[in-house]
């Protein structure tokens, strides 16, 4: 018996309510991201290729960059610190904390952070956590797991969550006007900003040059989780690094028009240090704690091009496999074109477990067309899947494909079972036991066998 | 995608693609007749077989590897390659060459490096630009741009083509750049989303109301018109070429 393909699966048994949410959500970001780079750039294909070319020297430098980026930010007086395993960088978050006392922080979004499961890790350790981004705070309040990189709830509607609200007890009663959710949101929030010991963020881009950590929201709940704490944690992965301020125009440009279509997102900080005696308010202490978490093991691999993602999520936006299974479907923070490649190499240990993801696409090319940073996905995805059969990895519904090879490299059999399968216009084929044939016929015809017809004519033609 | 100059001449091998060998004779034989209309001698090697798309997107390279060396042989020389499938031909000259990135080969490359799919050699070759066909009525034409022409030259050189034809009206539909959900192996393993994809892209083609459903790509057709033919709204299809032809005929009656 054949197993089904995992998301094929989780595709086919999601409500057509969250169905509906991914779709149309995925569906207009992709639109709007698209007018944005068109209307403001005549080229905008040359951006993304040299944003490639600058991703592509940094990392093959990286050594070299993450020693300068070091030297800038303890010049900036921040503290580094360098995590290699994800209980490394649990570990190095949870002692910071401890060294200054913090029960209850504030976070804003961090995929690395996702990554390594670090809200449960420090709940368990008795910090108080709590996600500043509203759709984080939702998925939060909700116990869920966020399905997009850029728009965590984006397979919620406004329904759904008035109804968290009201369970929750945000607001006393279901009310489920967007703004009036967000207000709520903000009231809720604002007073446990101020109660906030510390505030940890991950971090959008950091100059070696200058030690300057970018972030990027549209919420500004990293500024207001910085104002009252007194200690800040970055939690980035080692790939962030970009080598001077000056590329940050590069990135930022295409980011927010590829993230969300807008030209600049609504807050873009940039963070040069602890707070200095001419600030009134900020945290007196920061860390910034690199983590690698597989990514070494990337550089490695023929799939390094995937450390170039600025997780933007244009590729997951414009993915029709992704649109139909969401990203739950994807056993990972990542889901999404993005999530199929990053996935298997970043959780290394579990390649055998998440080599399916790289099956999931009908290699249609539409992710690679939006990246900023031209990662060609497709390419990576195939890879992948060699990869994974040459490990021997057993793939749900896999055909066998040396009877295959064997026809395709034997000219005269191949022509024999071109005029011989002609017999599969006379038989009861929309009954044979053939998974494979079946699963095409659930849903389509085929057309009338012709095979060999075609070779006939030449052959006609040329005896006349 | 297409990275260097390719050959163009009078003389050219071509490749039927293994669905045009089993289903659709007639797109591969208009290919010969719009080849030869043209004044290009066509060679068909008869040892073609396919280009190893299934195995290569299986993940199965060292079976696929097998076929396109066999697809190098069949096909050497310095002859253009001529393909009626954007798929097939962007597998010849991008596919091959990422299989074979570990262990390069002569033969595959040089393959790589003169294969066009025939609109693309048709306009951007032999510099065709306008085509004297004509429909007998007024024909809304809806042009379904198969995935791997994505990067290439072919999607504008067939609404440059389609577009010049008397009484041919090329409609826009919605989400011109989604797939159809067909993917090869794809659809058969992921048989609910590649349905879905399909249906979806039906959709919005049928909202355009075209009378004729074309591509450069037999294989997304097979798949759409499947589907269609299935879900009770089936849909007059046509590859370019065989458009192309028909047309042809029409003006010169």
């Amino acid at each position: 018996m054949i197993d089904r393909q995992p998301i094929d699966t989780y595709a086919r048994q999601i409500s057509d309510e969250k169905q509906t949410s991914v779709i149309t959500g995925s569906t207009a970001s992709t639109d709007k991201r698209f007018n944005a780079l068109f209307t403001d750039y005549a080229d905008p294909d040359s951006l993304r290729k040299l944003a490639a070319k600058i991703k592509d020297h940094t990392l093959h430098h990286l050594d070299t960059y993450l020693e300068q980026a070091e030297a800038s930010l303890q010049r900036n007086g921040v503290t580094v610190h360098f995590a290699d395993s994800g209980d490394d960088a649990r570990e190095t978050v949870l002692n910071i904390l401890r060294g200054h006392e913090v029960t209850q922080l504030t976070k804003s979004k961090s995929m690395a952070s996702e990554e390594i499961h670090l809200n449960p890790y420090l709940i368990e350790n008795g910090i108080e956590v709590l996600e500043s981004d509203l759709g984080e705070f939702i998925i939060q309040l909700d116990g869920d797991e966020p399905s997009h990189i850029v728009r965590p709830i984006i397979h919620k509607n406004r329904r759904e969550i008035a109804r968290t609200f009201q369970r929750e007890g945000i607001a006393e009663d279901y009310n489920d006007d967007p703004g009036t959710i967000t207000r709520r949101a903000r009231v809720h929030l604002r007073e446990k900003y101020m109660l906030a010991q510390a505030v940890i963020t991950g971090g959008n881009f950091i100059s070696a040059e200058s030690g300057r950590l970018v972030l990027v929201t549209n919420e500004g709940n990293t500024r207001f989780g910085m104002a009252p704490s007194k200690v800040h944690i970055a939690l980035v992965g080692i790939e962030k690094l970009v080598p001077t301020d000056r590329d940050l125009g590069v990135f930022l440009n295409l980011l927010g028009r590829s993230a969300t279509g807008q030209q600049l997102t609504v807050y873009t900080e940039f963070i040069s240090g602890p707070k200095d005696d001419s600030q009134p308010s900020g945290p007196e202490h920061m860390h910034v704690v690199f983590m690698n978490h597989g990514r070494t093991d990337v550089l490695d691999s023929n799939c390094r091009e995937i450390l170039r993602c600025i997780r933007c999520s244009a590729c997951q936006n414009v993915c029709p496999v992704y649109r139909q299974a969401s990203g739950h479907a994807y056993r990972s923070p990542y889901g999404g074109p993005i999530g199929a490649v990053l996935s298997p190499l970043l959780f290394g240990d579990r390649f055998p477990e998440l080599a399916d993801l790289p099956k999931a696409s009908s290699l249609c090319g539409a992710c690679n067309e939006v990246c900023p940073v031209d990662i060609p996905i497709p390419d990576l995805l195939l890879r992948l899947r060699d990869k994974a059969k040459r490990a021997h990895i057993p793939q749900p519904g896999d055909l066998p494909m040396t009877p295959f090879a064997t026809l395709a490299t034997s000219p005269s059999l191949w022509r024999t079972a071109m005029t011989m399968s002609k017999a599969m216009n006379h038989l009861p084929i929309q009954v044979a036991p053939v998974r494979p044939l079946q699963d095409w016929l659930g849903q389509r015809t085929l057309p009338d066998w012709h095979g060999g017809d075609f070779r006939k004519w030449l052959k006609a033609r040329k005896e006349k | 995608m297409v990275s260097t100059p390719r050959p163009v001449g009078r003389k050219v091998l071509f490749m039927a693609t293994c669905l045009c060998d089993a289903f659709y004779d007639d797109a591969a034989r208009a290919s010969v007749e719009l080849l030869e209309h043209l004044g290009v001698e066509v060679v068909f090697p008869d040892d073609q077989t396919c280009c190893g798309q299934p195995a290569f997107n299986s993940g199965d390279w060292p079976s696929s590897r097998k076929v396109a060396k066999h697809a190098a042989k069949v096909f050497a020389g310095d002859l253009p390659v001529i393909v009626p499938s954007g798929s097939c031909a962007a597998m010849h000259f991008h596919g091959h060459r990422l299989q074979f990135e570990e262990c390069p080969d002569a033969e595959v490359e040089s393959l790589a490096h003169r294969t066009w799919e025939i609109i693309d050699f048709i306009v951007n070759g032999l510099g065709i630009k306008t085509w004297d066909g004509e429909f007998e009525n007024p024909t809304r034409l809806a042009f379904h741009r198969s995935c791997h022409t994505r990067g290439t030259d072919t999607g504008e050189a067939v609404t440059t083509l389609l577009s010049s034809i008397r009484r041919a009206e090329v409609v826009p539909f919605g989400q011109t750049d989604q797939c159809c959900g067909f993917g090869g192996t794809f659809s058969v393993t992921f048989p609910h989303i590649s349905g879905r994809m399909g249906s979806l892209k039906l959709d919005h083609i049928m909202e355009s109301r075209p009378d004729l459903l074309v591509s450069a790509d037999m294989s997304c057709l097979m798949h759409l018109t499947g589907l269609a033919r299935v879900q009770g709204r089936p849909i007059p299809h046509l590859h370019v070429v065989q458009v192309l032809r028909d047309t042809l005929m029409t003006a010169r009656k």
